[in-house]
């Protein structure tokens, strides 16, 4: 995974795959403490204490094809490769935050990538799920899918012309609070 | 700035055309979108071929994302389900095939045939 990016997009598949109709996704650039803090929270069905263990091991999947599984151990390495950590919780029935922490200015931290992307695919592949994205530095900017279907009011936010829309939506707020992919 | 005022001119201006449109059982693509598809490059593919179905108008044809199809060693993969047909399966896409892919199979109904994963398989030792 070349950016945080691509590694937000992978992690909410285990929140699609956990049947969550709510994600919310926070960004959060921190310069004074160096960090800079990604939390995903879902509602979905939550994990037990036994399978929180064993998650953050590559052997560890849902999958039945295959006995691998690279998400969350492929994230959390990224984390602390800059010195920063990985932290899940989760209650059965109620739902799984992970949030993930880098060392801002350290070498080894991925850029953000491009983050608008992100959002506007899981938003289009999966219209029937909310999703809130929030990005934070010196500003705030929130993006919430429960907005933005009330303003369509039966019109498929999977059209074409409000796609456009969202991805230049979230590009705009995204680039407004962090200035750039590259930060 | 972009605001929902904006969003909300275009609800109306795309609830005036929906209604025109043909609705019925249309072709499904579909992007594999696990972590070997994300770490391969399918992000862009998407991105693409949703662009390019909205750039043409193919109001019955649906974008969307699937988990690990089962042979990550030839992600990105892209499906491609037409009502009556077998699926075809495109792999190693990246966004400079995508509309080829749309304008031939898509638009025209021919798969193209050197992007799919028996071509692929058949040819790799050549």
């Amino acid at each position: 995974m070349r950016d945080v990016s691509l590694h937000i997009l992978d992690i909410v598949e285990n929140s699609l795959r956990a049947g969550a109709s709510l994600i919310q996704i926070d960004i959060a650039a921190d310069i004074p403490h160096d960090t800079l803090t990604v939390t995903i929270g879902d509602n979905g069905s939550g994990m037990s204490e036994e399978m929180l263990e064993r998650v953050r091991s590559p052997f560890t999947t849902t999958r039945t094809t295959r006995k691998v599984g690279l998400g969350i151990p492929l994230f959390a390495a990224g984390c602390e490769n800059t010195g920063g950590h990985l932290e899940i919780e989760s209650t059965l029935g109620q739902g799984t935050k992970l949030t993930a922490v880098y060392s801002f200015g350290h070498i080894d931290r991925p850029p953000l990538g491009n983050i608008a992307e992100s959002i506007a695919s899981l938003v289009l592949a999966n219209p029937q799920v909310d999703f809130v994205y929030t990005a934070r530095k010196d500003e705030t900017f929130e993006f919430d899918t429960r907005m933005i279907k009330a303003t369509l009011d039966g019109v498929a936010i999977t059209e074409p012309s409000v796609m456009a829309f969202i991805r230049e939506y979230l590009e705009e707020g995204t680039m407004q609070v962090f200035g750039g992919q590259d930060i | 700035m972009k605001t929902l005022k904006e969003l909300e001119e275009i609800r109306n201006k795309t609830l005036s055309q929906i209604d025109i449109r043909k609705k019925g059982e249309g072709i499904r693509i579909v992007v594999g979108m696990a972590t070997c598809g994300i770490a391969a490059g399918a992000r862009p593919v998407l991105t693409a071929l949703v662009e390019e179905v909205a750039k043409r108008n193919l109001s019955d044809v649906t974008v969307s994302q699937t988990g690990c199809i089962g042979a990550c060693r030839l992600e990105p993969m892209v499906e491609v389900y037409t009502p009556g047909k077998d699926k075809v399966t495109y792999v190693k896409v990246n966004p400079s095939m995508v509309s080829r892919i749309v304008a031939e199979h898509i638009v025209n109904g021919n798969p193209v045939t050197e992007y799919t994963i028996g071509y692929s398989e058949e040819n790799k030792n050549s």
